[in-house]
């Protein structure tokens, strides 16, 4: 198996990681900036399997039950072009994509 | 050796059962796709080793796959299902426009003679196709806009697309139906759509109790050879037209409640059906607790209670729509799967009955492919 390289580290739910048929977490080179959009975009390019698994295929809004955590915080909220921490793009910190509480 | 395939959706994965003729030793595989609703699964007639299954869920959307191999393995297809066009508006609960908005699949419905064209039903209300195998998919649109649809509005279960008819013989004839709305047809391969719900009654449900649109049509079945001849589970009323949805009659008669889901013609007998009576739409439980699966042999009006192997006290699940099969072998086998997560098998057309598995999830859909 090719080791995974890439500098943008990403880390996806179990269902995702299922469709998509990887082990662990993904590396990334996406465009520059480093933001959610371009990290998604270049996660769909990887696996287009997840295109419409996180975000819509034509808005690219979010999923309402998918979030983005790293540092320990949520970054569900941030815009999709807004640069993501530094340790996200230089990948000391993963970017975590969570499938959200269900409740109950 | 002929055999069966029994192809079952769940809340929380689907399931391939299969079993040489007798119908009585089953091997069951899976979960495929655990955790993830299934809302169908269905294989083509023209090759039946390709499968197709509807997977969605809350979390991640919508996703389709494919097998080619029987049900062995699976790779996901194309999953963009975008509205043509502008799609505008339908009536939302609050009768508020409220933009069409793609939810899932609800049902699939491969070609008989092409592998690689199937059709899928979505909610919301929409008639999607695909000719690649299932790689993209294409609106055909004028069903929303020639059927009224912005008018349409949702039921409780949500505005779908639920049941395909494709004419046996002329590729350009179809029927689908759509909860709340009716059923609706074209005889030019879906580009042109007129309702088909002339003789339908939902007193005490519409406020036109024979309108044109808006009928909670359930579920439509035909037997192969008439193809003219369509059978209906509605909402309330089990009905059938003679020609070809012109116009429809009822044909509860009998039936202890004409309330229900599902409907099945038998392989071999056009005239002999198959219904699983609900208590009302407010009580979605077999009556008395008893699941009994009705059977005219008379086309209607007439109707014996199936009663030997399945559960005659203290039962309570429901039968949905897409959850009753017939296989065609010489003694024609149904199959019902349940909201408890039974599946049940008749291998002598309705007279006895057991449970092929007893503790899935919730049971979506169950469809059969006769193998020979």
């Amino acid at each position: 198996m090719t080791p995974p390289t890439g500098t943008v580290r990403v880390t996806l739910p179990q269902h995702l990681r299922r469709l998509a048929r990887i082990d662990g977490e993904v590396r990334l080179d996406p465009a520059e900036p480093v933001t959610l959009a371009t990290v998604l975009d270049a996660l769909e390019a990887r696996h287009p399997v997840l295109r419409g698994a996180v975000r819509d295929h034509d808005t690219h809004r979010r999923r309402p039950f998918v979030r983005f955590f790293a540092r320990r915080e949520d970054l569900s909220h941030l815009a999709p072009d807004e640069p993501l921490p530094a340790e996200v793009a230089t990948g000391r910190e993963p970017l975590h994509v969570i499938g959200a509480m269900a409740g109950g | 050796m002929s055999g069966v395939r029994v192809l079952v959706g769940t809340r929380k994965g689907g399931f391939v059962m299969t079993a040489d003729g007798t119908r009585r030793d089953w091997t069951v595989d899976g979960p495929f796709f655990g955790g993830w609703e299934i809302f169908h699964m269905a294989g083509s007639p023209a090759e039946p080793d390709r499968l197709w299954a509807s997977q969605s869920g809350g979390w991640f959307g919508q996703q389709i796959q494919r097998s080619d191999d029987g049900g062995r393995t699976w790779d996901p297809v194309g999953n963009h299902f975008a509205y043509a066009g502008d799609p505008g508006t339908h009536q939302w609960y609050d009768g508020t426009p409220h933009p069409w908005e793609f939810a899932r699949v609800w049902h699939l419905e491969p070609s008989p003679v092409d592998p690689d064209l199937v059709y899928a039903g979505v909610e919301d209300a929409a008639l999607f196709r695909s000719t690649d195998g299932g790689a993209t998919w294409t609106e055909l649109p004028a069903l929303r806009t020639q059927g009224d649809g912005k008018h349409w509005q949702p039921g409780a279960g949500g505005m779908c697309l639920h049941t395909v008819l494709l004419h046996p013989t002329d590729p350009d004839r179809i029927h689908v139906a759509v909860s709340a709305a009716g059923v609706f047809r074209t005889d030019d391969a879906g580009a042109t759509w007129a309702p088909a719900n002339r003789g339908l009654d939902s007193g005490g449900v519409l406020p036109d109790a024979t309108a044109e649109v808006g009928h909670c049509v359930h579920r439509l079945a035909r037997h192969p050879s008439r193809p003219d001849t369509i059978f209906m589970q509605k909402h309330w009323d089990v009905c059938r037209s003679d020609d070809a949805g012109g116009t429809w009659r009822e044909i509860s008669g009998d039936l202890p409640t004409d309330f229900g889901f599902p409907i099945g013609v038998h392989a071999h007998e056009p005239e002999t059906l198959y219904v699983v009576p609900i208590t009302s739409d407010s009580e979605h439980f077999p009556p008395d607790g008893k699941l009994r699966v009705y059977r005219s042999r008379v086309g209607g009006e007439e109707w014996e209670p199936l009663t030997e192997g399945l559960p005659q006290q203290h039962c309570y699940v429901n039968v949905l729509r897409d959850a009753m099969a017939l296989d065609t072998l010489d003694d024609c086998g149904v199959y019902i799967g349940t909201t408890g997560g039974q599946v049940y098998v008749s291998p002598d057309g309705g007279d006895h009955w057991d449970a092929i598995v007893r503790d899935l999830p919730a049971v979506l859909s169950v469809e059969v492919q006769t193998l020979r």
